[in-house]
């Protein structure tokens, strides 16, 4: 349960101060697929550093599955992101010199799992986000766009997160594959287990999920179910 | 963090720039190589020469003539060299001043000495039995001079091993058979045990005779070049020093202590003046190479605020996916830390074999101390935590949004 009350974010630059959301208010369920819109200038990544506990808001409360986030400090904020939080990045953000694996098992090494279980969360993770096995072995930068992409989310699910964000998955791929990772987010929602929390400017891309926050000028424009919901049929690669 | 983890993230990222990482442990290697060598360079030294010192003597104060001197000009008021000391003052010394050991006055001056068919040029020794006490001789064959070969000025003469490998070689026995110095027959009754040396300093060239046959076939007159005193301890030393000064003033009539014509030497200061040369020696090289390892943690600092930056999205994925600021600052200790520690352990190493090519060609025997190497080793960490602090603190303190966002 993500529930925000609201939410202000004043930035101050010298003698020039810049509003990036102003009162933002909304609740998301668990399980929800959800999709938060907007054109770029409009706030939504500022949200999304909210959202994903990077950051905290100048005003308002964020709670997240009852926590209060406001006001923690940065190692607590550390602390919430691993255990309840996976982030999906535009740019995948892979170790390139790491295998697959590694990557994946990355987040588990700053929550000091031992390495077998480590190995074994891994693995799951990897299944789960329909990345071939025969890769798993391989270095990071030797895989194709949607490949990684895969990694990046193997890597969001490993630690078991309430929520999965993710900023502009698509962005850095081609149609047919940024379609497939789509399919891989609804696969994953269909589950139950997680909350999937999309950031996009492309409509296209936002009707993938159930609901779609609109975001514009820092204020929530629209916030409503999405009426035609694009089904990935085929989601493997 | 586990510390396989830690050691893992600090190995793939020292071997991914492997040509930057070994240059920056260049620096270090260079720096603690050249403080273990110098350092031991100088404590060598040191040692070599306060060896040499204690060798002729334990609390020795040796008296010799001095010129005399007037106001403001220096006047020689000897033969060639000063003649001021006789065998009459040693015994005076011996009798009147409290606190010594033993009086032994000798007279040294060269002479071409021969065997059957062998010459040599050497120093030639006169003085009395308690010679060996005093300056730490000893008598490997046979014996040293006796108190009868004293009073009947006796022609007998005991060899320096070296002087006796030049005179009969190594085969043949020595004792018993016959030297000349300056046309006068001495018969070899001893051998005195090697104390090393080479050069000016080689103490095994040499032979004793009586100090009465010196005097009355070899110089003919009465002085004596110096006079050896041992006190009875080395906290007398100083008194019995003034006691001397002052009786010998008396005994040559001289008011002014200025214009005395005798100096004595003091081994305590010679050892003492000599340990403060070395040790400033010491310092100064010590100085020069740590300036160099300074350098070296500079370049750390340099390679690792360069590789902060260099992989300041890699920090900020890092945090997104929950690495706390002192898992991030210990990842880049680490590696700096690691950097300085292969260049201390290599560091050594050079160090090690500067010294040893500077003991093997160099004549100098030099000492590396447990000590020098822990102080390396020390230092090379200190230098990695110092050098490496800044720049895991920036990293520490990215912001991860800032980071992610970083082109």
């Amino acid at each position: 349960m993500i529930e925000c009350h609201h939410i202000t974010k004043t930035y101050v630059h010298g003698d020039v101060q810049t509003t990036a959301l102003k009162d933002v208010s909304f609740t998301i369920r668990d399980g929800e697929f959800i999709a938060i819109m907007g054109p770029s200038g409009s706030g939504k990544s500022t949200l999304m550093h909210i959202l994903g506990c990077l950051d905290t808001p100048t005003s308002g409360d964020y709670i997240l599955d009852g926590h209060k986030v406001s006001e923690l400090s940065d190692d607590a904020l550390a602390d919430i992101r691993h255990e309840k939080i996976g982030f999906v990045f535009q740019s995948f953000n892979l170790l390139p010199r790491a295998t697959v694996l590694r990557n994946v098992a990355l987040p588990l090494v700053y929550a000091g799992a031992p390495p077998d279980e480590r190995e074994k969360r891994a693995a799951g993770a990897l299944r789960a986000s329909g990345m071939p096995e025969d890769r798993w072995h391989h270095l990071s930068n030797q895989l194709s766009g949607g490949q990684m992409q895969r990694v990046a989310i193997a890597r969001a699910l490993v630690n078991d997160p309430s929520m999965v964000l993710a900023d502009e998955p698509t962005g850095n791929l081609d149609t047919k594959t940024g379609e497939i990772v789509l399919g891989t987010f609804q696969e994953l929602n269909r589950s139950g287990k997680h909350t999937i929390v999309l950031i996009t400017h492309e409509l296209y891309v936002a009707e993938h999920a159930d609901r779609i926050i609109h975001i514009q000028d820092g204020e929530v424009l629209e916030d409503k179910k999405n009426p035609r919901k694009i089904i990935v049929q085929n989601h493997a690669i | 963090m586990r510390l396989g983890d830690i050691a893992q993230e600090t190995y793939s990222s020292l071997t991914v720039n492997k040509v930057r990482s070994g240059l920056t442990i260049l620096g270090i290697v260079i720096g603690i190589g050249s403080v273990i060598a110098m350092v031991s360079i100088g404590q060598g030294a040191q040692s070599s020469i306060e060896s040499n010192i204690r060798s002729i003597g334990s609390n020795l104060l040796i008296v010799s003539p001095g010129a005399q001197r007037g106001p403001g000009v220096q006047v020689s008021a000897g033969r060639g060299s000063a003649q001021t000391l006789t065998r009459g003052d040693a015994d005076a010394i011996a009798n009147e001043v409290t606190g010594i050991q033993a009086v032994a006055p000798e007279i040294s001056r060269r002479y071409q000495v021969t065997a059957r068919g062998t010459n040599t040029n050497t120093q030639v020794i006169g003085t009395v039995p308690d010679y060996p006490a005093v300056r730490n001789v000893e008598v490997e064959e046979g014996g040293f001079i006796a108190d009868q070969h004293l009073r009947s000025a006796a022609k007998v003469a005991i060899l320096g091993p070296t002087t006796r490998d030049d005179l009969f070689g190594t085969s043949t026995t020595a004792i018993g058979q016959n030297i000349r110095i300056n046309k006068v027959d001495f018969m070899v009754i001893g051998i005195t045990k090697s104390k090393g040396g080479t050069g000016f300093l080689n103490q095994d060239d040499i032979v004793f005779i009586p100090l009465t046959t010196a005097q009355r076939f070899l110089s003919g007159d009465e002085y004596v070049t110096s006079v050896n005193v041992q006190t009875e301890s080395a906290d007398v030393m100083s008194t019995v020093q003034a006691d001397i000064t002052t009786l010998l003033l008396e005994r040559h009539n001289i008011k002014d202590t200025t214009l005395a014509d005798f100096n004595i030497l003091n081994q305590a200061d010679i050892v003492a003046t000599a340990a403060s040369v070395t040790g400033t020696f010491t310092l100064l090289l010590g100085a020069i190479a740590g300036i160099s390892l300074l350098v070296g943690g500079i370049g750390i600092m340099n390679m690792m605020l360069t590789t902060v930056t260099e992989r300041t999205r890699e920090i900020g994925l890092r945090k997104a996916i929950g690495a706390k600021r002192r898992d991030i600052s210990t990842q880049f200790l680490a590696e700096s830390v690691m950097l300085t520690f292969l260049g201390g352990l290599f560091g050594i190493g050079l160090g090690w074999a500067l010294a040893w090519l500077v003991s093997r060609f160099g004549g100098l025997t030099t000492t590396i101390s447990l000590q020098s190497i822990a102080l390396a080793v020390g230092v090379s960490a200190a230098i990695g935590i110092v050098f490496g602090w800044y720049p895991a603190r920036r990293a520490a303190r990215l912001n991860p949004i800032d980071a992610l966002r970083y082109e």
